[in-house]
């Protein structure tokens, strides 16, 4: 579990980790046009062929901008119940489902807007993904998970 | 693209119209890409180019879309990725533009716009006046008039090296009048492919989505943020192209002999009455001038080339000698002055001239505008200097049928 933490909350940095950052620039510094850059410097790879959290994203970079707070309910994960199908990871709108080598790592929940289609196509039973609501801790949905539904409920 | 493979073999001199120079000009430009649709009198640009298109002339692509904001969006979306693109229309296809006018030059993309200058609706008419150039007004866009074929080729040419300058990167619009310019066919002396070609020459790519080595994302939104620090930089970039346009002017001089200025002027420098217009008017009243001339009255001319970005500086330098400046509108003003009249009379305010400023509205939807009515435009505002005080009002309609119409009183 640690690693897999490690891996979802090193694919953000801080905007005061970048040098000359948007937030300490004039007019005349911006790049021209409505335009921002994906990356830090030119790229030489094909972007697909390296994970998120070794890409070198600038500041600009959508990933750096937090949108979780558009959310009233969100998605839990139940480690114990998960058969990394990898639905979940397919189905979501908003590449919020993080895996690595397929197999499940977590949920990124600074993008993640609660939309409920990961629960929806999870096929465990019971579920591995249950929507609770934004306030609940975690480690508390985990102690009130749903039960096995039986046949025709 | 610089050249198209094709070299199309001119006559030294050519019977064009407005829209033939225009399609010619954009043959020659090379553009990449022609996103359209058709409205009267701007069709036959398109149309033109259409046909050099289909005869093998042209290498570029041609997209035939669904309206006007399609046809911008089209030109934008190819700027974006990396193409010289431009497109044509007019009026109410201007109108329908109007959305992706300001995303083109906010997105400081080198679009170029051949406007025929037509009336707004309604009434509907297809005829020349100035509305939708005005409706440009604050749109972005760098706004240069031509008033006939030969200076509608010469300055669609010019546009692309404008709007591709890399200190620039801001679209453009060429415009004429509507059938005064676009419809009637004179002697137009073109450039060979080769000599235009080069002028224009090689589009330059800023931050295309199509380079691949460094991914971009165009048209972006900001909030509170950002935005007022990308509308100061867009700002800049326009309120610094003058150098840059001046330049282009001068090069294009050299190669063609035809010399543009920011600010065109006619027999201005020892005139008491000016008359300050746009487009075909400023042919016309020319010969009014020099009418005028040989009965004593000391007339000029002046007319902005470059309609936006204002030259106010320049205006107000050109006009320090005039004692009546009679500036003429061909727009429905909406309740207000004429725009030429608050361009002019912005920039004159915080100088020593003090000329009799007047507005006239004319020639809405078309209406004829005579060197007869010219002299007598000229004749009135002598008056009006000898009196040392305006007549009745500010704004006159003139050439209208019925009462008169006057506003903004100065009397009393």
């Amino acid at each position: 579990m640690a690693q897999h933490n490690e891996v979802v909350t090193n694919l953000y940095r801080s905007t005061d980790t970048f040098e000359n950052s948007i937030w300490n620039q004039g007019w005349d510094e911006l790049v021209p046009g409505a335009a921002v850059y994906s990356f830090n410097g030119d790229i030489d790879h094909t972007v697909v062929n390296v994970q998120p959290e070794n890409r070198d994203i600038a500041e600009t970079n959508s990933m750096n901008k937090y949108v979780g707070d558009w959310r009233v309910v969100k998605p839990v994960w139940n480690l114990d119940l998960c058969i990394d199908c990898q639905n979940c990871w397919l189905y979501c709108p908003d590449t919020s489902i993080i895996s690595r080598d397929k197999e499940m790592v977590g949920i990124d929940y600074d993008h993640c807007k609660g939309c409920g289609i990961c629960s929806e196509v999870c096929p465990t039973n019971p579920k591995a993904l249950v929507m609770f609501t934004e306030q609940i801790k975690n480690e508390d949905a985990l102690n009130q998970w749903p039960e096995k539904k039986k046949k025709g409920e | 693209m610089t050249q198209n493979k094709r070299v199309m073999e001119l006559n030294d001199v050519e019977i064009w119209d407005g829209n033939a120079s225009n399609a010619q000009a954009l043959r020659q430009a090379g553009v990449d890409v022609m996103a359209a649709y058709p409205i009267t009198p701007s069709t036959g640009t398109v149309e033109g180019y259409a046909n050099l298109h289909a005869n093998g002339y042209i290498d570029g692509e041609i997209v035939m879309v669904e309206s006007e904001h399609a046809a911008m969006s089209g030109c934008i979306g190819a700027s974006a990725a990396g193409a010289r693109a431009a497109t044509a229309t007019a009026s109410q296809g201007l109108a329908l533009m109007i959305e992706t006018l300001y995303q083109a030059s906010g997105m400081r993309l080198p679009v170029v716009l051949c406007l025929i200058n037509r009336a707004l609706a309604a009434p509907l008419n297809v005829n020349g006046d100035h509305s939708d150039l005005y409706l440009t007004n604050q749109s972005g866009w760098i706004s240069i008039d031509a008033c006939n074929p030969q200076e509608a080729y010469d300055l669609t040419l010019c546009a692309f090296r404008i709007a591709e300058h890399k200190d620039v990167r801001l679209p453009v619009i060429s415009n004429q009048d509507g059938f005064m310019t676009s419809h009637t066919a004179q002697n137009v002396i073109p450039l060979s492919d080769e000599v235009a070609g080069k002028f224009v020459g090689k589009f330059l790519e800023v931050d295309s989505m199509l380079n691949f080595d460094k991914p971009v994302t165009h048209g972006v939104q900001t909030e509170s943020d950002w935005h007022m620090e990308h509308k100061a930089k867009q700002n800049d970039a326009m309120m610094n192209s003058p150098k840059i346009i001046e330049e282009v002017f001068e090069e294009f001089a050299k190669i063609s002999g035809r010399k543009y200025n920011m600010v065109e002027e006619y027999k201005l420098e020892d005139a008491d009455v000016v008359i300050a217009c746009l487009g075909t008017t400023f042919e016309t009243a020319q010969i009014a001038v020099d009418n005028m001339r040989a009965k004593g009255i000391k007339a000029g001319l002046i007319m902005p080339r470059v309609f936006r970005p204002t030259r106010v500086g320049q205006l107000a330098d050109m006009l320090q000698n005039a004692k009546a400046v009679v500036c003429m509108d061909r727009s429905a003003p909406g309740g207000q002055l004429g725009i030429l009249f608050q361009d002019i009379s912005s920039a004159l305010i915080n100088t020593p001239a003090r000329p009799l400023m007047s507005n006239l509205i004319y020639g809405l939807g078309g209406r004829d505008m005579t060197v007869n009515e010219l002299e007598e435009i000229i004749s009135d505002a002598q008056t009006d200097v000898n009196a040392g005080k305006l007549k009745g009002s500010i704004q006159t309609w003139i050439g209208v049928r019925g009462p008169e119409l006057k506003y903004y009183s100065v009397e009393g």
